[in-house]
């Protein structure tokens, strides 16, 4: 099916998040958009798939115009949708899941879990995957569960299919197969449009290119142009895509895990026996697909998980028997994996923010016992930090919600640089920042380390931690599956990702390299040519 | 660099696509009047308006004169309105004789003293809502004033009969026992929820419950009550336990409105100029950050619950050492109730709160006043109390009731899908107004915290925005 | 593309069980709760003393078998109720040491037979019959609107709408069927009316929780004082104005059902009941099935738990919770009437007396599903049932320790003693796109 934009705009209130975007996907065609975090895409893809109405322009579908008055019309015309986030849920099984909104009955409304059960079945045999029907979606790992939309879009004759930055969760042969997948699916007529920020794969996978800039479009180009050009037209300037740094400089050990293991709330073992040490003035990133382990260990270090065996040691000390507080006092630096839950708070001002761990000890906090808080005080530490880390605002009294994730994001750094460091643990810091934020952020860890502070970068995306780390251990299944420096090829980092050993995956990696990996070397051919 | 981050929804942040771009582009002046147009005050006055329409309503509906004169309407249609309108001065006029100024009094003290009366009503209203309203600023929805306050009483008033002790001391420490009792009472929720997640709304209905029982038991014990009687009814308070008066015999003021004036301060400074508050608010407005930051949030959970337990306990002391000085089984009456009617009214400020509690406390005057002279029954105020609450709560609709332009100055097209993203962008809006709205805790990016049930601490509860699959 | 993605593949298509190195650690709260009943039932077994007698009468009034007073020796009664109750509790022990799932006949037949052991104890030497039918007829009639009432709040927060306003739905259903049963002077007339009062109320609800997205256990403790105020107000003035018209008594007939009423003991209280009481079987037997096999349930639950998901399979969300709460309001509005037509009673102020609450309760021990619901809902209605009966035969037991129990059970639950009850994830988030 054809599906074609002319001119579609979305506005939130003042807000242009979609500028009369227009774009063609034609039958049987893999169409990449591509935008950076921010320009537009989710909203754009909502808007096609009837989650919101467009303020303007139109939607074709094989050239007759359509309008749609939630998902249920854009589904009923032949579009499906996986959702970045994935629109499952886990109490239910795979049949119900499949089933929901387009129910098998029989009568009184009672289901026909047999038809729906075998509508799964089939559709997994066309494709080849291999999904229990009766499993729950929660017991599923994250690539089981993906499939899982996808089967639900298929069952209901998606033609147009929307993948919203499927790779995220994937490990680089994970999404081998989803591109395998894909190719089947645009042989059999599907159109795909396929969303993400990542340049590599749009290179390896797309027939054409969409790429759009603060919600407008800004060129359409074929899979033969350069990662620099792709960069080049997205984020609208000439890009550094590597985060330029001295060599690691490393001093001596100062942070040490040792047979740390850690239960999830239902007893599950989610930090395996992990043992791992560092040196003052080295960055080391903790790779591996989301949901491995790395948020609930970067967690054990904070210590808001107690952990079951193992211990932790900053300058050789035992971090287990303080608290959070006297952790932080400790000298450890802490930015969390989802700054609106856990890193800010959305309708405290800037300024409180800016406190939000050293509000209750000098100068912050006064009179007997620091009951009292000091506000001038507060407001003026927050303020010249501000101005020091570039945050873009209105005043330290606006709620810190009005600002963008980018500035939310180096207000949290501010908070955590200005103490004196020990170990400074960052989970998941770049995560959904524009590349303008996610330059700044990477300087100012780089910083942070070559003042000898030992970083810890927790990080499910490949390219930052190729991009940040002097040393990359891989995590999968709460055990570390080794410790490689920095410069081992994503083949490698990706089957470590799925559970191989180092050793075992080089040579696996040599043998089978990957589509992306071929796409890298031949890039790397023409623009050495 | 535009609403990064928000607008791809890469942060599983709650309704992000519109947060961010929306805050952005708003100016700070935009904002500004957007918050006027918000005002508490426009809307509690209009809110009060249309309560007593309401109450208008069911006082003509149920008189029997209007009913009379509506049997022969169309021959007469002025005699309906003239007895509507004859009735409704009455019954309004002294619902605002018995809460304000007697004009029909026949001395000076008797004019004034519908006023004094308001004030005595208001003194455990104010100190009990003083409770829920640290409660709602923490995140946490307090439904167990009946029972705090019932503790509260409990224990004030048998240190007040069964002790002797000097004049001074005896009443502090009656009030002092008072608050020991409320604060036991929401301390177990407290601890309750902060060792096990277990949910306080629940938990503290079933703890107001227990309250009335066990009350009810304590007053068939001797030892309790002390007294010969079989009577469900304590002995009185000692004199020297009661709270003095402020005006003399000639009025029932007492100094319990002495208390509340300072409680009012107290919190006021609690909530906003000391550490404990911040962590207080801070849990209120994002748990898991506030725990992220190092705040102990299960120590700082029970605390609040401990405080505002406290405050409904004194608030229940002050309601029998100053006022009944017997308990029975109904001392609390609906204060439990009618002080979460007073936070949300106040907005969870201490000052809101305060003048809430006299409004409240005047309707409960009134009401008297109205029910003696004009029968019109008493339940009446809940029904007026209820609207209120409910009309404050959705702003919206009272503006669409008074044909209000909307709050952002939008035109009022379109203005279903404006008033939400109004809404989610609501950070600037005073916090109660959050409090009130969306899923209980005013963070609405975990709303597992609000559900029924158990969530146990250092796990994420289930929830809908949070979602990682995979997990 | 190439042939060479395979390999990987075989690594990630194996499921994510996870490793169980470190084994979750024995649960022993139930065995020590066994335990300590059966040591309280050896207790009550020695303190009897000898040859005291316990008297049950097994019929009520009308019978048609005429069943003798049963008259039990204490002591021995006693003792042998106690030691199977001590082997009971051995067996959940062992069966906590070897991990093995107890089953739900266990803490059934513990509890009954406790109960007995309990009764046998209380009821020794006190010149009093133990009137057991009359006990369980008491607890059925005190379980209907509690029964009625979880069924309603577990429709609503199932699909995501947390309801305290279930006393107010009761109340408002108990007052209209008065008013209407009263009006055309019959009680079927009331049934018809209540559940229109539980769906107006649960009307409101969600046109502030829904429509206007207020904190919907606010507008659920508000519509409380509401309703309570309403119906106050209306019952001092026009139905105490004007009984004959407004609040005559009009009760429901009993309509016994041939046969099955005249089983021994069950068959009475069952079976010979009205209307409104088949009704409910009926509506939880429905429920039970449609709310986990029909399309209607599945959507439900999936409003419930995930709405977001729901509306990108073109499922009306907040139209799907307005309706499902107005429903459930009716529901609660049947079971309001059982205390007034379902009793023959004239309407009182504030005559459900926080039944609302303890269904409310009966709905989290029953972790939101009917069938755990009704059971709660039942123990509710026994134990209150119970310390009616104990107040009157006069016991050491103080009748309000039974009147708190539901209460006291229900914190015990949820702070997570009687396992984790999971809630619907979305319960209490108003969904706005």
């Amino acid at each position: 099916m054809k599906l074609e934009l002319r001119g579609v705009t979305k506005r939130f209130g003042s807000f242009t998040a979609n500028d009369r975007i227009s774009l063609t996907v034609e039958p049987g065609e893999i169409h990449a958009l591509l935008g950076e975090n921010g320009a537009g895409k989710s909203t754009l893809m909502n808007t096609i798939y009837g989650l919101y109405s467009p303020d303007e322009g139109e939607i074709l579908l094989d050239d007759r115009e359509v309008s749609f008055n939630g998902p249920g019309d854009a589904v009923a015309a032949g579009i499906g949708m996986v959702h970045q986030h994935f629109m499952l849920i886990p109490v239910f099984t795979v049949t119900e899941s499949v089933a929901l909104g387009y129910e098998p009955t029989r009568a009184a409304g009672l289901m026909d879990m047999a038809q729906a059960r075998a509508k799964v079945l089939e559709i997994s045999a066309r494709f080849g995957f291999d999904v229990d029907p009766d499993a729950r979606i929660e017991d599923l790992p994250v690539g089981a569960q993906q499939r899982v939309e996808i089967i639900k879009a298929l069952s209901r004759d998606a033609k147009v299919l929307i993948l919203d930055e499927p790779t995220a969760v994937l490990t680089p042969q994970e999404t081998d197969e989803l591109i395998t997948i894909m190719g089947q699916l645009r042989d059999s007529g599907t159109s795909i449009v396929f969303i993400t920020h990542k340049l590599r794969e749009v290179r390896a996978v797309a027939d054409r290119i969409t790429v759009i800039r603060r919600g407008a479009v800004v060129g359409e180009t074929s899979p033969q142009s350069t990662e620099t050009e792709l960069a080049g037209l997205m984020v609208g300037r000439e890009v550094n895509l590597t985060t330029l740094k001295e060599p690691a400089n490393p001093q001596e050990v100062s942070f040490e895990v040792r047979g740390l293991t850690v239960l999830s709330s239902t007893d599950k073992v989610v930090v395996d026996d992990v043992d791992f040490s560092m040196r003052r003035g080295e960055i080391l990133v903790i790779a591996g697909v989301d949901g491995n382990g790395q948020s609930e260990l970067a967690q054990t270090i904070l210590g808001i998980r107690t952990p079951v065996a193992g211990s932790i040691l900053l300058d050789d000390k035992d971090l287990a028997p303080l608290s959070v507080k006297q952790r932080l006092a400790a000298g450890l630096g802490f930015v969390p994996e989802d700054r609106s839950t856990d890193g800010v708070i959305g309708a405290f001002t800037i300024t409180e923010n800016y406190v939000l761990d050293m509000y209750d000890r000098p100068p912050y906090a006064g009179g007997p016992g620091n009951v009292a808080l000091r506000l001038p005080v507060m407001r003026e530490a927050a303020q010249t930090q501000a101005e020091r880390f570039d945050v873009r605002m209105g005043s330290v009294d606006d709620p810190i919600s009005t600002l963008s994730g980018g500035n939310q994001q180096k207000v949290v750094l501010a908070r955590e640089m200005s103490r004196d460091l020990r170990l400074f643990v960052a989970s998941q810091p770049t995560r959904g920042l524009d590349v303008g934020s996610i330059e700044f952020v990477h300087r100012t860890i780089i910083e942070e380390r070559d003042k000898g502070t030992p970083c810890l970068i927790v990080s499910t995306e490949l390219d930052e931690a190729l991009n940040l780390a002097d040393r990359i251990a891989v995590m999968y299944r709460g055990k570390i599956v080794g410790i490689v420096p920095a410069s081992t090829s994503r083949d490698v980092l990706g089957l470590m990702m799925a559970g191989v050993p180092a050793d075992e995956a080089q040579a696996q990696a040599a043998t089978h390299q990957t589509v992306m990996a071929e796409a890298d070397e031949q890039a790397e051919a023409e623009e050495n040519q | 660099m535009s609403a990064s981050g928000s607008q791809q929804g890469m942060t599983p942040a709650p309704k992000p696509e519109q947060q961010s771009p929306w805050a952005e582009a708003e100016g700070r002046l935009s904002r500004a009047l957007r918050e006027l147009g918000q005002t508490s005050w426009v809307v509690t006055i209009l809110a009060v308006v249309v309560a007593l329409v309401v109450g208008a309503v069911l006082i003509l509906a149920a008189n029997r004169d209007v009913q009379a004169s509506l049997s022969y309407f169309f021959a007469q249609p002025t005699a309906f309105l003239e007895t509507s309108f004859q009735v409704l001065r009455e019954a309004y006029s002294a619902l605002f004789r018995g809460a304000v100024f007697d004009w029909q009094a026949p001395s000076a003290e008797r004019a004034i003293r519908p006023l004094t009366e308001t004030m005595v009503y208001s003194v455990p209203l104010i100190l009990a809502g003083l409770g829920i309203a640290i409660g709602f600023r923490s995140g946490m929805l307090n439904i167990g004033g009946q029972g705090q306050i019932i503790l509260g009483a409990t224990s004030a008033g048998f240190l007040g009969y069964a002790l002797s002790m000097p004049v001074g001391l005896h009443v502090l420490l009656a009030l002092a026992g008072g608050i020991l009792g409320g604060a036991i009472w929401g301390g177990i929720a407290g601890v309750l929820k902060a060792r096990t997640g277990a949910n306080e709304v629940i938990v503290t209905i079933m703890l107001n419950n227990i309250a009335i029982y066990l009350l009810a038991w304590l007053l068939q014990q001797q030892w309790y009550k002390q007294t010969g009687s079989n009577q469900p009814l304590s002995s009185s308070v000692d004199e020297s336990a009661q709270l003095f008066s402020l005006l003399g015999s000639g009025f029932r003021l007492h100094a319990g409105f002495l208390i509340a004036i300072l409680a009012t301060l107290g919190v006021w400074w609690l909530l906003e100029r000391s550490t404990l508050g911040f962590e207080f608010r801070a849990i209120g407005e994002n748990p898991e950050a506030a725990r992220t930051a190092g705040i102990n949030v299960p120590k700082a959970t029970a605390l609040v619950l401990v405080i505002a337990g406290g405050l409904a306990g004194l608030g229940g002391a002050a309601h029998v050492l100053g006022t009944e000085y017997r308990l029975a089984g109904g001392v609390a009456g609906t204060l439990g109730f009618d002080a979460i009617t007073v936070a949300l009214l106040g907005r969870s400020r201490p000052l809101g709160t305060f003048l809430a509690g006299l409004l409240l406390g005047g309707l409960r005057a009134g009401g008297v006043l109205m029910q003696a002279q004009t029968g019109t029954p008493i339940d009446i105020v809940l029904v007026l109390q209820a609207v209120i609450v409910l009309m404050i709560a959705a702003p919206p609709l009272v503006r669409a009731i008074f044909f209000l332009p909307h709050a952002d100055g939008r035109p009022r097209l379109r203005r279903r899908s404006a008033r939400r993203k109004a809404r989610s962008t609501d950070s600037a809006a005073p916090v109660q107004e959050r409090a009130l709205q969306t899923s209980g805790a005013p963070n609405a990016e975990s709303p597992g915290t609000m559900t029924p049930g158990t969530t146990t601490p250092g796990t994420q509860p289930p929830s809908t925005n949070t979602q990682e699959p995979g997990k | 593309m190439s042939d060479q993605t395979v390999s990987p593949a075989a690594v990630q298509a194996e499921p994510l069980k996870q490793s169980t190195t470190g084994v979750r650690p024995i649960s022993w709260k139930y065995p020590i709760t066994y335990a300590v009943l059966a040591a309280l039932a050896v207790l009550f077994a020695i303190t009897l003393p000898a040859g005291a007698r316990t008297h049950f009468r097994l019929s009520s009034g009308g019978d048609f078998f005429e069943i003798p007073l049963v008259e039990l020796p204490s002591r021995p009664a006693g003792w042998i109720l106690a030691l199977i109750l001590v082997g009971l509790a051995g067996l959940a022990i062992w069966q906590a040491s070897q991990r093995v799932r107890t089953r739900l006949w266990l803490p059934l037949l513990f509890g009954v037979l406790f109960v007995l052991a309990f009764l046998v104890w209380a009821g020794a030497d006190r010149g009093a019959v133990i009137p057991l039918v009359t006990m369980l007829t008491g607890a059925l009639a005190l379980s209907v609107p509690l029964i009625f009432g979880a069924m309603c709040g577990l429709v609503g927060e199932r699909s995501g709408v947390i309801n305290i306003a279930i006393e107010a739905q009761l109340l408002a259903g108990a007052f209209l069927a008065a008013v209407a049963a009263s009006v055309f002077t019959s009680a079927y007339m009331g049934l018809v009316f209540a559940p229109v009062a539980g769906a107006l109320v649960g009307a409101l609800l969600v046109f502030f929780s829904v429509k206007y997205q207020v904190n919907q256990i606010i507008v659920g403790v508000v519509l409380n004082v509401l309703i309570i105020g309403l119906t106050g107000f209306l019952f001092s003035t026009a139905l105490t104005q004007n009984p004959e018209l407004w609040n005559a008594r009009q009760q429901l007939p009993r309509l016994p059902i041939p046969g099955l009423s005249q089983i021994p003991i069950i068959g009475p209280v069952l079976f010979n009941q009205t209307i409104l009481v088949y009704l409910m079987y009926l509506i939880v037997g429905v429920l039970n099935v449609f709310l986990f096999r029909s399309r209607w349930g599945l959507r439900t639950r999936a409003v419930g738990e995930h709405p977001k998901a729901a509306d990108t399979v073109g499922i009306k969300v907040n139209r799907m919770r307005v309706y499902n709460v107005i429903l459930a309001g009716g529901i609660a509005g049947l079971g309001g009437a059982f205390f007034t037509i379902g009793q023959g009673l004239a309407f009182g102020k504030e005559m459900s007396a926080g039944a609302g609450f303890i269904a409310l309760a009966a709905m989290i021990l029953g972790r939101w599903h009917p069938i755990g619901a009704l059971l709660a809902a039942l123990l509710f209605g026994f134990s209150t049932s119970l310390g009616n009966t104990l107040a009157t035969i006069g016991t050491p037991v103080p009748s309000e320790a039974l009147l708190m129990l539901p209460y006291v059970i229900t914190i015990f639950a949820v702070a997570g003693f009687v396992g984790r009850v999971r809630p619907p994830a979305a319960n209490g988030t108003p969904y706005v796109k």
